[in-house]
């Protein structure tokens, strides 16, 4: 076996990164292509009155200028992906005059040139009849989730066991706490961007899309053309943390402006429009109650979760979900509400639901075990719980203990001194702080195709995505471990429609579920080979043998317990048969198993802040996260993942926040100047760790996910560490200096 | 970006020429093309100066000399810089990022233009932008703007870290206009918003920023900028001050401080100096003068938080400039 | 004031009437703009001379991206706030985005596409690859052509340094310590 499973390979696709050849959806120039920019909405709620395009359309350059006025019907077929809304109808764009927040697209300008579209843009003259829109979180209504109304619904609004208030009532020791987090944008670097070319009635999308599978579904619907006519191509992804798992307003705007000007057109979002239209983390809200025994045994917990949603679709994320299961307690209630605002819908951003409600949870625990009088890691060990208390079912796996161990002694824990402000480095006010993480292991069918070629190497395709994990490479991996060939024998294609379908590249499910699709079609290519070698395989006296007789061992087949003489995959195709041999896999989860077992990624993560006494400038200087995720593929990128998103927590912890004008529902500061996102020195030293789990149950390759679970804790284990430095409980995200003083 | 006229100045009278004509000066660009990108600036005619010789640095025993065009890199870097005025390095590298210092010259940091995200907004009120057209900032989100020098008209803060530290260094200015030279206080180029926004400075229509002197004071080497953010490096300041002392036998004989993030303009900050001269070099004095700093505060709905960020910035700072051996 | 408050502004008694689009943009559709100029400009990239006729308004970045087919370079914010777009011109690493190409007539200008010789890698492209720094690899090139001017700079001795003075290139990903330490390692190849 060359077991290339668990190796610390550097990427597949690094020579293209840096040398600048990886290509990204603009960069798909087409002949004969013109320059499309987006005219958003300046009021939040109301109408469009006029649009004046007279002096814009004379303007040099312009090609169009496209409006309600004179665009494309378009069919808007019913297509439910399933990363979109359960609940709502997404926008139509330019088909009616109604505004329904801040930055809406109601014009697009086509010129030929990148610098006169953006001109003639801002040039448009549209007037808008204003009402008020409602965008204060706190002054919404809350509401039920539509489809936790439904009869049978499957997502509930409220779960309980036990009575979590009348607990409450007799607990010893309580906490109570409301927790409230800013609205945050994924900011990737590389912007949304579609490219978009007409042949006849055949459309071709070089378009930015962790889900190229459902954007050529939901262009086809809108357009309401056969999904095979679409065509969406995206090899590489400059990021995106869940923004580009929809497909948004633009990639239709893209595809109506060429239909409508009849050549290609390029259209990529401005840094600021990425604010308007293309999802962002939800402002939430949330309540904790904690009610314990002196000894420390939680007897209730009540959470009460809402986010914000838009008006047009009800956007849910997992709030509360953790809640029931993270901590052994008889008593507990938890509740999920929206609340509808005059805004854009969110969307899922890393680590969605669980990083902000596990941010309250952790928060909350922390509170506890100060009013316990116990070290936080004591309290989670006396409430770790033995199975899945709220579906009652065992985990199939879950190793929190283990990270407790191991993220302690590599972070140091036992040098904190408990009370706060009692630790100091110079000047400086020390504080430590650690929090529980956790995220589902998530799964969704998947297909891949591999393919022999007379050259001994391997084609994999898949219809997946890399948006910066090592998609690329570890499926690489996977293939290479399946056919026990040289991982440089493998060529992984994905990002194209066209290949075997797969599930959104988001959830951490990629390796979980594609990773098993290819496992499973590296299965079936072999099982394809051995017949073709029980029949050609004279020389290496294979012929006749039945295929279980064979086995394969080191990218050869051997009949089994020989190693004298065994046939290549390269001999193989040369006994005839189909050329390429071609392997073809599905990956699903039985039913049975999600029924039987709670399955989820734990973690541990800690992180120490140095604070300044005077000026009260907040430095993490250190973090570190101990994951138990089943089997990691490839440790080297495993642990970027993990670093980069534990770097993506302190973002939310002490930085990230879109803030909206209320008079008017403008994000004012959608700027990368003005939203702020670490940077090279806020970087602490970061160390991730896993521990060792293995996990028969979540899937065949044994691994549970962790790009999402990487932020989940993070803002937890950096707001326990500030109190832990001064002493102050802030109870909202991010928390900033303006906090402190 | 609206079209616009390029015309490449060969000299400083042919630059001059063209912006007494109406062209605007384009140096580094980093403020200019921003902005003209937005919209928010809408030159008809640009006149670039990049290749007039105004990029050099010199030294003498009263000043060090900064040619207009010389970029904030080779400024901070400059050897003579960092031995006589290590202010002025410390405040340049801690603005920005490296890219934008590369090309940023020193005379188009001072003009740099606020970063009140309205101002920015062509679709928001804003009277600096249209004049008359109100201020967006008073009644809304306000929390980065200034507790000091604002009007009823604009309360937008001046962004440059550099002109703080020259406010507190007492450095001038050497211009070169239609209407022949002149020198000025640094401190006077920049005026208050009061009922004229759109008036930023008190340039005449096409006078140059030729150089900057900064004199060599007595406190010039005992000095610190300190700026206070909410990361760690590129973001303007919420807070930030320029401290610089001049102690003999631990009393302060002469001391220097400016903020920057509070005011309409780098503001100076008398107060606290004349209640520092003569007291201990100490962190109690410090603390006694800084309280000063907040008296002629005006907070806006959002940004109280400065009013105790701003003693605290100037006690730090003074602190880290009573530290320098 | 609670936090929330101050995150928020006050519908205040602002009027909701239609808002008509501000004086200057309207002003910029209705008066007479100056017919768009084109100016000749040489600029040498990679090494190779290209000679061109330019709209004033076409920055740097757009001129590699769009006129030269160099799409190495990358468009992350167009405003200067986040270096993806880093070039080195004349040697100084600076952002492409806000250089107007007319203002660079004469110079020599490199990009990522430059930066191997042939097939054979720089030592810090290679670093990159190793130190794993990157992950969607967008910010890529611009962190490379960054690092190369830090070295240059002579602001590579410390990881402390190299971060600081690496703070003009966000990376979205956070693969921060394994730019450090590419940097790092270059820089000390760089100078055995």
């Amino acid at each position: 076996m060359t077991t290339a499973i668990g190796k610390s390979l550097s990427r597949i696709d690094g020579r293209l990164k840096v040398t600048g050849q990886a290509t990204y959806a603009a960069e798909f120039n087409q002949e004969g292509q013109a320059h499309a920019v987006i005219v958003g909405s300046t009021v939040g709620l109301g109408r469009i009155e006029a649009i004046d395009s007279a002096a814009v359309e004379k303007m040099p350059g312009v090609v169009a200028v496209i409006s309600h006025l004179n665009a494309q019907r378009l069919a808007y077929n019913e297509h439910r992906g399933p990363i979109d809304p359960p609940a709502g109808e997404r926008l139509h764009v330019l088909q009616g005059t109604e505004i329904r927040f801040f930055g809406e697209p109601v014009a697009i300008v086509v010129a030929e040139t990148l610098d006169q579209a953006e001109h003639a843009a801002n040039a448009l003259k549209v007037t808008y009849s204003a009402r008020q829109p409602q965008v204060d979180a706190h002054a919404g209504e809350r509401v039920i989730p539509a489809v936790a109304r439904r009869p049978g619904a499957r997502a509930e609004a409220d779960v309980a066991r036990g009575d979590a208030d009348k607990a409450l009532e007799t607990a010893a020791v309580k906490v109570e706490a409301e927790y409230v987090i800013a609205r945050e944008n994924h900011n990737p670097m590389e912007p949304h961007a579609t490219i978009a070319a007409w042949n006849g009635d055949r459309l071709t999308l070089w378009s930015k899309s962790q889900f190229v599978a459902n954007e050529q579904a939901e262009i086809a619907a809108i357009f309401g053309i056969p999904p095979e006519n679409v065509q969406v191509n995206c090899p590489f992804i400059g990021g995106a943390f869940g923004t580009s798992l929809r497909t948004w307003p633009h990639v239709t705007l893209a595809a109506l402006a060429a239909r409508h000007v009849n050549r290609p057109v390029k259209l990529v979002l401005t840094r600021k429009q990425m604010f308007f239209a293309t999802g962002h983390r939800p402002y939430t809200l949330q309540r904790i109650a904690l009610g314990a025994q002196p000894d420390g045994k939680l007897i209730s917990i009540a959470h009460e979760g809402a986010g914000e949603t838009s008006r047009y679709e009800e956007f849910m994320e997992a709030l509360t979900s953790v809640t029931s299961f993270m901590y052994s307690c008889p008593n507990v209630r938890t509740s999920y509400r929206l609340i509808p605002l005059d805004a854009s819908t969110p969307t899922y951003m890393r680590g969605p639901g669980e990083a902000s409600g596990i941010h309250a949870l952790e928060c909350a625990v922390d509170e506890l075990a100060y009013k316990l009088q116990m070290d936080p890691i004591d309290l989670r060990r006396i409430n770790e719980p033995q199975i899945d208390e709220g579906r009652q079912v065992p985990f199939s796996s879950r190793s929190m203990l283990k990270c407790y161990d191991l993220g302690a002694e590599r972070f140091g824990w036992s040098r904190r001194t408990p009370e706060p402000g009692s630790m100091r480095d110079g000047r400086l006010l020390i504080g430590y702080g650690m929090a529980n993480a956790s995220y589902p292991c998530l799964f969704a069918p998947a297909n891949a195709r591999v393919r022999l070629l007379p050259d001994g190497t391997v084609e994999v395709e898949a219809a997946a995505s890399d948006m910066g994990p090592g998609t690329y490479t570890s499926m690489s991996q996977v293939a290479a471990e399946y056919l026990g060939i040289p991982v440089e024998r493998i060529r992984f294609s994905l990002g194209r429609s066209d290949f075997p379908a797969t599930p959104p590249h988001g959830g951490s499910m990629t390796m979980a579920s594609v990773g098993s699709a290819i496992r499973a079609a590296c299965l079936d290519l072999q099982a394809k080979a051995a017949v073709l070698a029980a029949k050609g395989g004279g020389n290496a006296g294979l012929a006749g043998q039945s295929p279980e007789a064979l086995e394969w061992r080191d990218g050869m087949l051997f009949v089994k317990g020989r190693s004298d003489r065994g046939v290549t995959y390269a001999d193989l195709v040369s006994y005839g048969g189909e050329s390429p041999l071609v392997g073809e896999g599905t990956a699903a989860r039985d039913a049975e198993t999600g029924q039987k077992y709670s399955m989820h990624s734990f973690g541990a993560v800690f992180a120490e802040v140095a604070i300044d006494p005077d000026v009260k400038t907040i430095k993490v200087r250190r973090a570190l996260g101990a994951y138990g995720v089943g089997r990691v593929v490839n440790p080297k990128l495993a642990t970027s993942q993990c670093i980069g998103g534990m770097i993506g927590g302190i973002g939310m912890a002490i930085m990230e926040r879109t803030v909206l004008d209320r008079r008017n529902g403008r994000p004012i500061n959608a700027h990368m100047a003005d939203y702020l996102v670490p940077v090279n020195l806020d970087t602490p030293h970061i160390e991730a760790h896993f521990v060792d789990e293995e996990d028969t149950i979540v899937n065949p390759l044994g691994v549970k996910g962790l790009g999402e679970i990487a932020l989940v804790g993070m803002s937890a284990a950096v707001s326990n560490a500030i109190h832990h430095a001064t002493g102050r409980r802030v109870h909202e995200l991010p928390i900033m200096i303006e906090n402190l003083l | 970006m609206r079209p616009f006229e390029f015309q490449r100045a060969a000299s400083e009278s042919e630059a001059i020429a063209a912006a007494a004509a109406g062209a605007r000066y384009l140096a580094g660009g980093t403020t200019l093309v921003d902005l003209m990108r937005e919209e928010v600036e809408t030159p008809e005619k640009i006149v670039d100066i990049n290749r007039l010789p105004l990029n050099y640095i010199r030294a003498t025993d009263e000043a060090i000399v900064i040619g207009a065009l010389a970029r904030m890199s080779e400024v901070a870097a400059n050897q003579d810089v960092r031995r006589l005025q290590p202010l002025i390095p410390e405040t340049l590298t801690e603005g920005a990022s490296p890219q934008l210092r590369n090309v940023a010259s020193i005379g188009g940091n001072l003009l740099q233009r606020v970063r009140c995200p309205y101002f920015r907004m062509l679709d928001a009120a804003c009277n600096k932008r249209v004049p008359g057209s109100g201020c967006s900032a008073i009644d809304g989100l306000n929390a980065g703007h200034a507790i000091l020098g604002s009007s009823e008209h604009c309360v937008a803060t001046h962004p440059s870290d550099l002109a703080v530290s020259l406010v507190a260094l007492g450095a001038t200015l050497s211009l070169k206009g239609p209407r022949g030279e002149r020198t000025i206080p640094v401190e006077e180029l920049f005026r208050l918003p009061e009922s004229t926004p759109h008036l930023e400075h008190t340039l005449e229509p096409g006078e140059l920023i030729v150089e900057v002197h900064v004199p060599n004071g007595p406190y010039a080497r005992k000095a610190r900028y300190l700026k206070v953010r909410d990361r760690s490096s590129y973001e303007f300041a919420l807070v930030s001050a320029a401290a610089a002392l001049h102690v003999e036998n631990g009393i302060i004989k002469e001391v220097r401080i400016a903020a920057g993030g509070v005011g309409t303009r780098p503001w100076r900050m008398n107060a606290v100096e004349q209640a520092l001269v003569g007291k201990p070099a100490a962190r109690a004095s410090y603390e006694i003068a800084a309280a000063v700093s907040t008296e002629e505060t005006r907070p806006l709905s959002h940004n109280g938080f400065k009013v105790k960020l701003l003693p605290a910035t100037i006690v730090r700072a003074l602190e880290m400039a009573g530290d320098v051996a | 004031m609670s936090r929330r408050e101050a995150l928020q502004a006050t519908a205040g008694a602002v009027a909701f009437a239609a808002l008509p689009l501000p004086a200057q943009a309207a002003d910029s559709a209705a008066t007479p703009v100056p017919p768009t100029q084109t100016l000749p400009l040489e600029v040498t990239v990679n090494g190779r001379v290209h000679q061109l006729a330019v709209d004033p308004r076409l920055s740097v970045l757009d001129m590699l991206r769009e006129r030269l087919s160099l799409t190495g370079t990358k468009k992350g914010c167009n405003q200067g706030a986040c270096g993806a777009c880093t070039v080195l011109i004349d040697g100084q690493r600076v952002n492409a985005c806000l250089a107007l190409a007319v203002m660079h007539d004469g110079a020599k200008i490199t990009t990522i596409e430059g930066v191997a010789e042939g097939e054979t890698l720089h030592p810090l492209q290679v670093a990159f690859i190793e130190h794993d720094a990157f992950q969607c690899g967008y910010c890529t090139s611009g962190q490379i052509m960054s690092g190369l001017g830090c070295i240059s700079e002579g602001h590579a001795s410390s990881a402390e340094e190299i971060s600081y003075w690496m703070s003009g290139n966000i990376c979205r990903c956070g693969a921060y310590p394994g730019i450090v330490a590419a940097v790092a390692q270059a820089a000390k190849e760089d100078r055995t």
